[in-house]
């Protein structure tokens, strides 16, 4: 039972000191009232958002920018988006390496990318290492900073709720923290160690849902993994989604509204967006399509080959899933993910 | 006597590990073939959680990534990254598993790069969720097979904290009191960490594997519990199991 008569503010002074933890470059402004200044400007009109892929991309994401992807490397991801950023040759781009593994893969593909936050980056989980992606890294022509997963999910949820910074408990004592950007403080009330880690408010963000409305009020489906916080961080906001329902499919259901829509800059209509990523309920990850990336990659040429039929020459994302079996590969994938075939 | 892989020996031996009230979080392979042999022989309500949102999930099959759909598969719960990782830092999760390319006497994980920083001669994927599990949840453990590269003092970047520098080292670096490694499952042994100088220690040994064995192939010197006893190997209910119901198209399994 707790004694209610305590009180647990700080008592006395404290001189408080702050070590540099981490001693790699921090690539994005953490001042949360940049960051307000930057959102109080930002349209709150509920007004018809959709375009197109091309459009957005060109748009709303520049040369230099810091982008990040929703979703989970190889789930959820907005392929159709990062195809474009590879059409259109976008350059020198920071990424958030949260997870990242195929949505990471497509840009290195792309050499869209030149820095990096670092939690999960050139593998592909169970499948292998990605062989460009490890180059890139290992050659230093992207610029890394070393994070955790957690960490780097704070730094967002930091942002998220308009903080420049939280503190975690995590990564202290390792060479994590030693390779990030993060700064050792003392708890102000109990004097107890944290690593603050400093908020992260990308200058644009892609997200792939299940359903948007025309103003971008979003419904996802599973698991969230970072991209509510993601989604209130970032300064724009594309979104992707594999129907475009009814504003009053949206009001029948508010609780299922995730993302509103004055996040939101464009909503794109995409069936089969996330492909060949796994979709909660609709696709299952396209394993050999995942595999045969990993495979082209070991060869220059090949390579080249596999990304003129798979990028450069798709007019759109209809084009890419044509190129991989269209409809029927996506209703065998539909198949594996509900376990029809099981039944 | 049964037959099995060296594989199937840890797993089993790992899954029996994992208690019926506790928590795991897990990637996938072994550590997650372990929580379903678990989940399916000794430990039923065993609660099996994943870093990108899965909770209580009855399997299906293995996931092949920790965000893909099995992780959920008639779960109690879908939910975020932020939600899980804060789960584990508020105390409410018993063990974890985590992968590495090198691992210290104090149990500390290289899973970052070989080589410098700045050009690495290999880059790895980096922490992903290990440093948090591996700072959050009450036990540690590893499954990995046993040789000296892996098995080094001479290791190239702490990715997540073992108990870091010796005894009382996590505390004084800021992480929360009473965790760390618990125990390394290898293909020759099981070793724990000596409550003292909290270096490793051989606890268990398997059937046939001898100690010099065990000693060239690890880069340090390791400490020997009082009394190191022989691991139980599988039984035949564990393997049927593993092997049917588990692992049927020998993803991990074959790997032994």
């Amino acid at each position: 039972m707790a004694n209610k008569n305590v009180d647990f503010h700080v008592t006395g002074d404290q001189n408080v000191t702050y070590k540099k933890a981490g001693k790699r470059r921090l690539f994005t402004n953490p001042d949360a009232d940049e960051a307000r200044e930057f959102f109080h400007a930002k349209s709150r009109r509920m007004v018809d958002k959709t375009t197109t892929v091309k459009e957005a991309v060109s748009r709303y994401i520049q040369n230099g920018d810091y982008f990040a992807a929703g979703g989970f490397g190889s789930n959820r991801i907005p392929a159709a988006v990062l195809h474009e950023m590879v059409k259109q040759k976008k350059k020198n781009l920071g990424f958030a390496g949260h997870t990242s593994t195929h949505d990471m893969q497509i840009l290195i593909a792309g050499n869209c990318l030149d820095r990096c936050d670092a939690a999960y980056i050139v593998g592909l989980e169970a499948r292998g290492l990605s062989k460009i992606s490890r180059k890139a890294f290992e050659t230093g022509a992207i610029e890394a900073t070393e994070w955790s997963n957690a960490t780097l999910a704070w730094r967002y949820k930091a942002a998220a709720m308009g903080l420049s910074f939280l503190p975690a408990r995590s990564t202290l004592g390792t060479d994590t923290l030693k390779y990030s950007a993060a700064v050792e403080m003392p708890c102000p009330y109990t004097g107890k160690k944290y690593a603050a880690v400093p908020a992260l408010y990308p200058d644009v963000a892609a997200i792939h849902v299940h359903r948007s409305d025309i103003y971008g009020n979003c419904q996802i489906q599973g698991i969230a993994v970072s991209d509510l916080d993601l989604a209130r961080a970032a300064k724009r906001l594309i979104i992707t989604t594999e129907q475009i329902i009814h504003n009053e499919d949206i009001r029948r259901a508010p609780h299922s509204t995730v993302i509103p829509y004055y996040l939101v800059d464009a909503v794109i209509e995409v069936p089969y967006g996330a492909y060949p990523s796994n979709m909660a309920y609709e696709y299952f990850t396209d394993e050999d399509h995942l595999m045969e990336w990993l495979k082209a990659e070991k060869d220059e040429e090949e390579l080249k080959k596999f990304l003129d039929k798979n990028i450069y020459n798709c007019e759109n994302h209809w084009d890419y899933l044509e190129a991989n079996g269209g409809l029927e590969r996506m209703n065998q994938l539909r198949t594996q993910e509900n376990l029809t075939d099981r039944r | 006597m049964n037959s099995y892989n060296g594989m199937e020996l840890m797993i089993c031996l790992a899954s029996r590990y994992l208690g019926d009230d506790g928590t795991v979080v897990v990637g996938t392979g072994a550590p997650c073939a372990a929580a379903m042999l678990a989940q399916k022989t000794r430990a039923p309500k065993l609660m099996i959680m994943f870093e990108a949102g899965g909770v209580g999930p009855l399997l299906p099959s293995m996931p092949i990534s920790v965000g893909d759909s099995r992780t959920y598969y008639k779960g109690l719960v879908s939910t975020s990254m932020p939600e899980i990782m804060e789960t584990c830092q508020r105390g409410m999760v018993d063990y974890t598993f985590l992968g590495g390319a090198q691992i210290d006497m104090y149990g500390n994980i290289n899973s970052t790069h070989i080589g410098d920083y700045e050009t690495p001669k290999v880059r790895f994927p980096g922490s992903g969720g290990a440093n948090d599990l591996a700072s959050l949840c009450w036990r540690t453990m590893m499954i990995t097979p046993q040789d000296k590269n892996r098995f080094t003092n001479d290791i190239n970047f702490i990715t997540s904290p073992g108990y870091l520098t010796g005894k009382g080292a996590r505390e004084a670096a800021g992480l929360p009191p009473g965790c760390g490694p618990y125990k390394i499952i290898t293909d020759l042994a099981v070793l724990g960490f000596d409550e003292e100088t909290c270096r490793m220690q051989v606890e268990l040994i398997h059937l046939g594997v001898t100690r010099e064995q065990i000693i060239e192939n690890t880069g340090f010197e390791l400490l020997w519990a009082d009394e190191v006893l022989e691991s139980a190997p599988p039984s035949e209910v564990e393997l049927e199991i593993l092997r049917n119901e588990v692992d049927p198209r020998r993803y991990i399994i074959g790997r032994g």
